[in-house]
């Protein structure tokens, strides 16, 4: 049967088990439009701002481990999407994002809302595509789905021009895709592997140090039969949360710059290393030369580029983390003596416990803990970037993979309420909460309009101190509390989202902030909750930028 | 240090910038770079020549190019065999008295004269870095106008 351009690339996303896209209509993919029309092959949400369309696919993807898709124009659409295509690359997040593009002949005159957008995110996608020819588009499609999933996974452009779209062709649905350049090992070398084993066994002092690649595949169940085995400590990076159950006697917590105090001191005191899925990015490492000065390193990663990239490495290993965990598992034949070490952790978390001074004013820990509370722990948490992010980290006791969302390696401010969206979507039996401040909730505060237009239950914790915080605590520490343009004002939240249709409670006593937040979670609604807090609490503990990590500002000790 | 690495490609649209863009957006110069259809037309061959500031960087670079979807190898002839040429045309002076001097020169160099006017004439010459460099110091002698070169072309031997 003939298809337009269009209509092949529904029924390919339909094929790929697409649930959801998320965009926004423009000029140039109008005839994609016009055949989504009535269309009942997937759900379509309309957002107000195409970043909001990227945003919730991440948000969406990060919550299922599927693909998520966003759809916009040409020209402005495209490059709207840009900051949330950047965002799902630096995180590892499975993507396809599809462009209207100008029509091929009028491709690089400059046409109206014409831009170079396979040129403009070549550095921040896996792979992207112009489909210049309508035979190739159900391959692209296929190819697309396979590229983001797959290995490291990322985003994947395909940009679109409107006469592809409205070309008819026979459509075929193409065979699995095969690509001789493209490979993705997920098998550990075996040689390596019991090397690794050995030194495991043989460590005095060894430290799990766990990242994203334990969430992305699926290794949580893998990670604590390991830990368990060896009797390990375990840390976390940002985007590892959730990969091991913080409540367990061996976990450590986040570490790096605003990590545990007690996971600090216990890496840099280790001797032994066991990366899984972690990049040793420059928040986690600190100073690299004075980085775990006696440990050696395991560092296991899908993406070899990964490997070696910031700390010497003794023992790379190439691979998938849950299938090397497996191995792990089969190659350490015994325990290895770790009683002394496990003592002195667990004097370094005596000594160095996580606390807060309690204070008149609300404070945003507390908050976080009694969301905590009154969700039992089993929330989506996603966050916006800053001060409330940390904190977010810190104070929730995460249980399982896929409930900690939030914008790790990119640090995009605007990015959690939209993802809540597609959280929500992907998770709706769950409550999903976006914990954000008052600077990065309006960044992309038009979705409102998204949540009620479509029901979409989404609760939103605002940390309101009257300052872009994060910004705000550098500038206290290291600019001589010179507040440059930190201080912000904020519409008046309540009405806000009443006038979009939204609930809206303000709190500003501590002993409503539990009443407050039991009565957004009974609301069929989505809830914006304005928690006036104190103004200039400081997310600590606090490693500053460039020195290494045990050298740390606050805390209780 | 100057790296000579070869890049093996599907032959399609695009793969040029996306591989050029791994070195620019790390601040490097790509010194020469020469991209021709292989025995199957569906692949290309890239010889990139690079003036490695810092090896790990360099590291780094060719490991992100394994990545690139199109990129089907990448060998960093540095520290393996290989054969390399460069093919350079040079506009010189030249006068008829000049003719038999400027033809001396190709005893010990791969080349010749390819075209003359009164005052101009274009010498084509082939070899690997150092004929190359030892060459033009010949010509240089008789004043070169104009200097086109293809960029190294390597292959492992």
């Amino acid at each position: 049967m003939k298809m337009t351009g269009s209509q092949i690339l529904l029924e390919c996303l339909k094929r790929e088990g697409v649930e959801v896209v998320f965009g926004y209509p423009g000029g140039q993919i109008l005839p994609t439009f016009d055949a989504l029309y009535e269309y009942k092959g997937f759900k379509f949400i309309l957002t107000r701002h195409e970043q909001g369309a990227a945003h919730a696919a991440d948000g969406y993807a990060r919550v299922t481990g599927k693909v998520g898709v966003c759809l916009a124009t040409s020209g402005p659409g495209a490059t709207n999407l840009v900051t949330g295509i950047a965002n799902a690359f630096m995180d590892s997040i499975p993507m396809v994002a599809i462009t209207g593009q100008v029509p091929t002949a009028l491709i690089g005159n400059d046409a109206f809302q014409e831009a170079d957008i396979t040129g403009i995110t070549r550095p921040i996608t896996k792979h992207n595509y112009l489909v210049k020819d309508i035979k190739d588009l159900a391959r692209i499609v296929r190819e697309a789905f396979y590229i983001a999933s797959s290995g490291r996974p990322g985003p994947v452009l395909i940009d679109l021009p409107k006469d592809v779209q409205v070309a008819q062709t026979e459509f075929i649905w193409p065979d699995e895709p095969k690509l001789r350049s493209y490979n993705p090992k997920y098998i550990g070398h075996p040689g390596q592997i019991k090397r690794a084993a050995k030194l495991i066994m043989e460590s005095k002092k060894p430290i799990l140090y766990v990242g994203g690649g334990i969430i992305t595949s699926g290794a949580s169940a893998e990670l604590l039969e390991l830990a368990e085995k060896i009797g390990a400590p375990v840390t976390w990076t940002l985007m590892g949360i959730g990969g091991f159950p913080s409540s367990h006697k061996q976990s450590l917590g986040m570490l790096g710059m605003h990590g545990t105090a007690y996971a600090n001191h216990s890496i840099m005191d280790s001797d032994l290393i066991i990366a899984l899925g972690a990049r040793f990015d420059d928040r986690v490492t600190g100073r690299l030369d004075m980085f775990a000065p006696n440990a050696k390193v395991i560092h296991v990663d899908i993406d070899p580029s990964s490997i070696s990239k910031n700390v010497k490495v003794h023992v790379p290993i190439v691979g998938d983390a849950k299938q090397v965990i497996v191995e792990f598992l089969k190659e350490i034949k015994y325990k290895p003596a770790v009683e002394d070490w496990l003592k002195h952790v667990e004097a370094l978390k005596k000594k160095y416990p996580m606390g807060y001074k309690d204070k008149n004013k609300i404070l945003p820990q507390y908050v976080i803990q009694q969301i905590d509370e009154v969700t039992g722990g089993d929330a989506i948490i996603c966050t916006e970037v800053g001060q409330h992010q940390m904190w977010a980290a810190q104070w929730y006791n995460y249980a399982r993979p896929r409930t900690f969302i939030s914008s790790g390696g990119l640090g995009t401010m605007g990015f959690g309420f939209p993802a809540a969206i597609g959280a929500k979507l992907g998770s709706p039996e769950k409550t999903v909460f976006n914990i954000a401040g008052d600077g990065s909730i309006q960044m992309n505060i038009q979705e409102l309009a998204t949540c009620v237009e479509n029901k979409i239950n989404v609760k939103v914790a605002i940390l309101n101190n009257g300052y872009l915080g994060m910004v705000r605590q550098w500038q206290e520490l290291f600019y001589k509390r010179r507040y440059s343009y930190t201080p912000i004002t904020s519409p008046d939240f309540v009405r806000l989202a009443e006038s979009y249709g939204a609930v809206g409670i303000r709190v500003t006593k501590k002993e409503e902030v539990k009443s407050a937040l039991q009565r957004a979670i009974e609301t069929d609604n989505t809830v914006f909750i304005d928690f006036h807090v104190e103004e200039e609490e400081n997310v600590y503990p606090m490693v500053p930028a460039g020195e290494a990590i045990n050298n740390i500002l606050g805390g209780l000790a | 240090m100057k790296h000579t690495i070869s890049v093996l490609v599907e032959n399609k649209f695009g793969v040029l910038a996306r591989v050029a863009g791994l070195f620019s957006a790390r601040g490097y110069n790509i010194a020469s770079l020469a991209v021709s259809e292989t025995l199957d037309p569906e692949v290309s061959y890239m010889t990139i020549v690079v003036e490695a500031k810092d090896e790990k960087v360099l590291e780094q670079v060719n490991k992100q190019l394994n990545k690139l979807i199109d990129v089907i190898t990448v060998t960093d002839f540095t520290k393996k065999e290989h054969i390399d040429r460069e093919l350079v045309l040079a506009k010189v002076n030249y006068s008829s008295r000049d003719k038999a001097k400027l033809e001396a020169i190709f005893g010990k160099f791969v080349g010749k004269i390819i075209h003359h006017k009164a005052d101009t004439a274009i010498i084509e010459a082939v070899g690997d870095q150092d004929q190359i460099k030892a060459l033009l110091e010949e010509l240089d002698k008789f004043g070169v106008k104009e200097l086109v070169r293809t960029g190294k072309l390597a292959i492992s031997n």
